[in-house]
Parts: structure tokens; C-alpha cells; sequence
């Protein structure tokens, strides 16, 4: 059976090429990063929690006093690059289209048809293995067109990474910050502050509440996810559905879409909003997030006037 | 109560503000918020080590960045201009609203894997939404150049969110609909995602109208 354990054999493999490679360019920082992280995918699973604790703390340093520089390995000119894509025409997009198209074929096929019972994969894990097979096959499609240099992917591979930085971890270290804020209690402490400041008897301020606590929430933890049990238990179910009788259909599914507004809003929600300004080169790092506001913002106000009327309204 | 691990939200927002590196002030918080609440500072760098190794998933996309950077060094970029340039009537506001509704359409079938920020936005998207706004209001300044491409990064993120809880068999969904029934509430999947439709269209009618006044506001700006 395919696990995760073998992407992670695979993404260790590619962050120690990235290492070694930076360790050839004199990029100390950079080795040091991508190796730390290397040892985390390659080794992480026989570590014990404090060696891998202590391997985040050192991932921190090491990004936090800015150990972690852009690198340019050699690459081909603009110019040369114009004259490929005259040359190589529209096919060049096929390549790049292999990997989405392996991972939904491949999750339909295997979910819909009696391929699900040969337990090839993990259960439930079958996307993203599915993803890293189509980057494999890409990967091997567009050596044997193209011809490349051999080490070129790893070079431009490293081009990029370098490129995003820190940014690459940001978001599995907020993963990991939401898993000591559920043990500390975060999630019932801000349940009973939300929860004490609603007035009685008024329904649309109690759906402001939730909506808000929820866009709050998820601006906070960067997750929508970490919101939901949080407001819904302190808020949702005990006061909009029990005491005021809405349909809870509407509050769970509009509640959780308030605070994907949220995640629009928030740099913690770093896959969305901090790594595509890496990946893009902007000069801000909240680009994204300004361009969002204006979308998030008045959808909010939409979603607290669906609450309103698709669980009370039509409802009663 | 003890209101103490809060401080570990307050230093987020805090050191957000500041601009420090995210990594220190996001490990920070989560060592002040552990001790606050009464943890041991090894128990917690122990509990933060054991969630980051078991959030190792979240890491592994980035494998895909040898097949964009291989793609890239034979003009993948290059081409995505070349193909807007080639497209009569294409602007940039016609070819993002076209895009929003094609994630969003997309997701809610359940493809929310095709798109992205490495794998669709930087090869594809936001190229092809700078030749097309360079094409229709002719040279543009680096801050117009970078707001075309953040909000092409923007438009991959409205269509995701308010597109993949449509389709039923969502991580999001199953959550809802677990909270719900262990409050006594069985729901089916179907009834939650119906839900997701009137937010859905509420989404496209804004960012879409967001998106034309933007290039309306460009084409202004270039005069």
C-alpha cells in the first residue's frame, strides 16, 4: 500500500538536491534550511516529539535572523526563452497540466470504479499520492521532450524555492501553532468571551455575533477550520438553533463561509495570502490580501443576510 | 478562567504588525501560549514538534516546483502571453472574470486541485493577466504590474473558497455536518452544500464587478 511516508521520502529527497546545491553555491543559510528540512521529511517519523521540536526551533533561527537568501542558478535568457515558446508552441502547457489532471482522474477513477477495493492507497490520502505520481510523470515527460541539462529541474526547482523563502513552511508551522492553541484552550476561552456579549432576544445581533466571531476567529488562526467547532459550540448551536429555532443546515454551512471571508482578510492564512506574493515576486507581501478586501468585506455582510433569512425567514 | 493564553494571539497580531519574520513570531506564540497555559516549555516544544511533524502533507506540494521551473526555462510564461496576445477582445477583466467562474465552476464539481498558486497562478494566470492588461492600456507602471498579478492571485482564492464547498464530499462540509450531529443535529452532506450556492453567486456578482472597475480604474490610470 502507497502512504504518505512515500511523498515524504520524495519531498525529503528533493530538499536534500536543494541543500546539497546551495551547499555547492556557498549558500550556507540556504543548506542549512533546506537540509533541517530534508531530515524533517526523511527522518521525522522515527524522531522523538522534543528532537523534532528542537529541529523547528532551529528552522526558525535560521529563517528568523535571515539566514535565507535568493539564489540565481543558471538559467536560460529571456531571449532564449522567447525563442522556445515560439518553437515548442501550445504544447508546452501539457506538462503542466498532467499533475491536476493525474490527481482528479486519478481520485475519480479510483473512488468511482472497483479500483477503490485493491486498497492501492492509503485511505483517504489517495489526492495528494495521486499528485505526486502526476508530478513524477510530468517530471519524465518533459525530460524526455525537452532534453535538458539533468540537473536543470533541480536547479530551477531551487530557483523557485529560494524564491518563496521562509514562506514555503509558514504553513505547515500554522498548522502546528493550532495544535498548542487547541491544547491550551484558546478555542473555549474565546467561546465564552463571544458568547457573554450577546444581548438576549435579538436574533440578527446574535447572527452578527457568530458571523463576526467566525471571520474573527479564522483571521486569527488562519483556518476556518479551528473556527467552526469554536463558534458553532459556543454560539451557533445553543443560541441561533436551540433558543431561537433556526434551521441548522443554513448556520453550519453559511457560518463556515463567513469565515472563509476571514481567511481572505489574514496573512495566517499563508498558503492563500503570504506565498502567492512570494511566488509572484510582489513587493508587498500583503498585495494579495489588499485586493481581497473589497470582495471579502461586502460578501460577509451577504452571509449574514442569508443567515438571517434562510434559517429564520424562510424557515419559520 | 484564565484568560493568559491569549497573549499568544496578541503577539501574532502584534508581530504581524511589526513585520517581523512570520516563522519567529508564529513559534513565539506558541511557546508563550503553551507556558501561559500552564505547560511545561519542554512539554510544549515537545507538542510543537509532534504537530509539525504530523503536518509534514502540507509541505510536500512544493515537489512540484522542478516541473514549473523546468517548464518555465523552455518559456511556459513566454507562451501564456503569446496566447492572450494572439486572442482579439481579450482584457484582462474578461479573461479573470472568465477565470473566477471556471475555479468556482471547477471546485464545486469537486476539481479544486486544478488551479492553484504554484501550478496555475504563476505559470499561467497572472502572465496572461498582464499581457492583457498591458495589451488593451498599453505600459504599465511595476505597482499596476504587481496589483494585475495580486489580483489574479485574489481571483484563484474567491473561486476556490466560494466554489469547493458546493461539492458535498469536502473536507469543510464533513466537518459542519460532524459538529452538527454530535450536537444532535444529523444533517445530510447534500443539505450543507445546497447552502453554499446563494454565497456562491454573491461571490462571482462582487468579484467580478470588482474585477472590471479594476480595469476600468487601469485603463484610467494609463491616460
Amino acid at each position: 500500500m502507497i502512504t504518505y511516508e512515500w511523498l515524504y521520502v520524495l519531498a525529503g529527497a528533493a530538499f536534500a538536491v536543494w541543500a546539497a546545491l546551495s551547499l555547492k553555491d556557498g549558500r550556507w543559510g540556504n543548506a542549512a534550511f533546506w537540509g533541517l528540512l530534508a531530515a524533517s521529511f526523511l527522518l521525522g517519523s522515527h524522531l522523538s516529539d522534543l528532537a523534532n521540536g528542537v529541529l523547528v526551533l532551529a528552522l526558525v533561527a535560521i529563517a528568523g535572523f535571515g539566514g535565507l537568501k535568493r539564489s540565481d542558478p543558471p538559467t536560460t535568457t529571456p531571449a532564449e526563452r522567447q525563442a522556445h515558446a515560439a518553437r515548442l508552441g501550445n504544447r508546452l502547457f501539457l506538462p503542466a497540466l498532467v499533475v491536476p489532471l493525474t490527481a482528479v482522474a486519478g481520485t475519480l477513477l479510483y473512488n468511482y470504479t472497483p479500483l477503490g477495493q485493491t486498497g492501492l492507497f492509503e485511505a483517504r490520502r489517495e489526492t495528494l499520492i495521486l499528485f505526486g505520481i502526476g508530478v513524477l510523470a510530468a517530471l519524465a515527460a518533459a525530460m524526455a521532450w525537452l532534453r535538458p541539462p539533468l540537473l536543470a529541474p533541480a536547479e530551477e526547482g531551487r530557483r523557485l524555492i529560494d524564491s518563496i523563502g521562509w514562506a514555503a513552511v509558514l504553513p505547515q508551522m500554522l498548522a502546528a501553532l493550532g495544535a498548542v492553541f487547541a491544547a491550551a484552550g484558546v478555542g473555549e476561552i474565546i467561546g465564552g468571551v463571544a458568547g457573554g456579549i450577546i444581548p438576549e432576544g435579538s436574533v440578527f445581533v446574535t447572527v452578527v455575533v457568530y458571523a463576526a466571531g467566525m471571520a474573527l476567529f479564522t483571521m486569527i488562526t488562519g483556518n476556518a477550520f479551528a473556527a467552526f467547532p469554536v463558534m458553532a459550540t459556543a454560539i451557533g448551536i445553543p443560541l441561533l438553533i436551540q433558543a431561537d429555532g433556526g434551521n441548522p443546515a443554513v448556520i453550519g454551512a453559511v457560518g463556515m463561509l463567513a469565515g472563509f471571508c476571514g481567511t481572505l482578510l489574514t496573512p495566517m492564512a499563508a498558503n492563500f495570502n503570504i506565498v502567492p506574493a512570494a511566488l509572484l515576486e510582489l513587493k508587498d507581501q500583503n498585495a494579495v490580501i489588499r485586493q481581497q478586501i473589497g470582495t471579502a468585506v461586502p460578501l460577509w455582510v451577504c452571509n449574514v443576510l442569508i443567515i438571517y433569512v434562510g434559517a429564520f425567514w424562510l424557515w419559520h | 478562567m484564565n484568560y493568559w493564553p491569549l497573549a499568544g494571539i496578541a503577539i501574532v497580531v502584534v508581530g504581524f504588525a511589526l513585520r517581523f519574520n512570520p516563522l519567529l513570531v508564529v513559534v513565539s506564540a506558541a511557546l508563550v501560549t503553551g507556558v501561559l497555559a500552564g505547560l511545561d516549555l519542554l512539554a510544549v516544544i515537545e507538542a510543537l514538534g509532534k504537530a509539525f511533524n504530523d503536518n509534514r502533507y502540507i509541505s510536500v506540494t512544493w515537489i512540484i516546483l522542478p516541473v514549473i521551473g523546468l517548464l518555465e526555462r523552455y518559456g511556459l510564461q513566454q507562451r501564456a502571453r503569446a496566447v492572450i496576445e494572439g486572442m482579439r477582445g481579450a482584457t484582462m477583466g474578461k479573461l479573470l472574470v472568465a477565470y473566477l467562474a471556471f475555479r468556482q465552476l471547477a471546485s464545486a464539481l469537486g476539481m479544486k486541485d486544478i488551479g492553484g498558486h504554484p501550478q496555475a497562478v504563476r505559470p499561467l494566470v497572472a502572465p496572461m493577466a498582464e499581457a492583457a492588461a498591458v495589451k488593451t492600456h498599453g505600459d504599465l507602471s511595476d505597482e499596476a504590474r504587481d496589483e494585475v498579478k495580486a489580483m489574479a492571485a485574489a481571483t484563484d482564492n474567491v473561486g476556490l473558497f466560494f466554489g469547493e464547498d458546493i461539492f458535498f464530499a469536502i473536507a469543510s462540509i464533513l466537518l459542519i455536518q460532524g459538529v452538527m450531529e454530535s450536537a444532535g443535529y444529523p444533517l445530510s452532506p447534500l443539505q450543507l452544500s445546497l447552502w453554499a450556492i446563494p454565497t456562491a453567486i454573491c461571490a462571482f456578482v462582487i468579484h467580478a464587478g470588482r474585477i472590471l472597475a479594476f480595469d476600468r480604474r487601469l485603463g484610467r490610470a494609463a491616460k
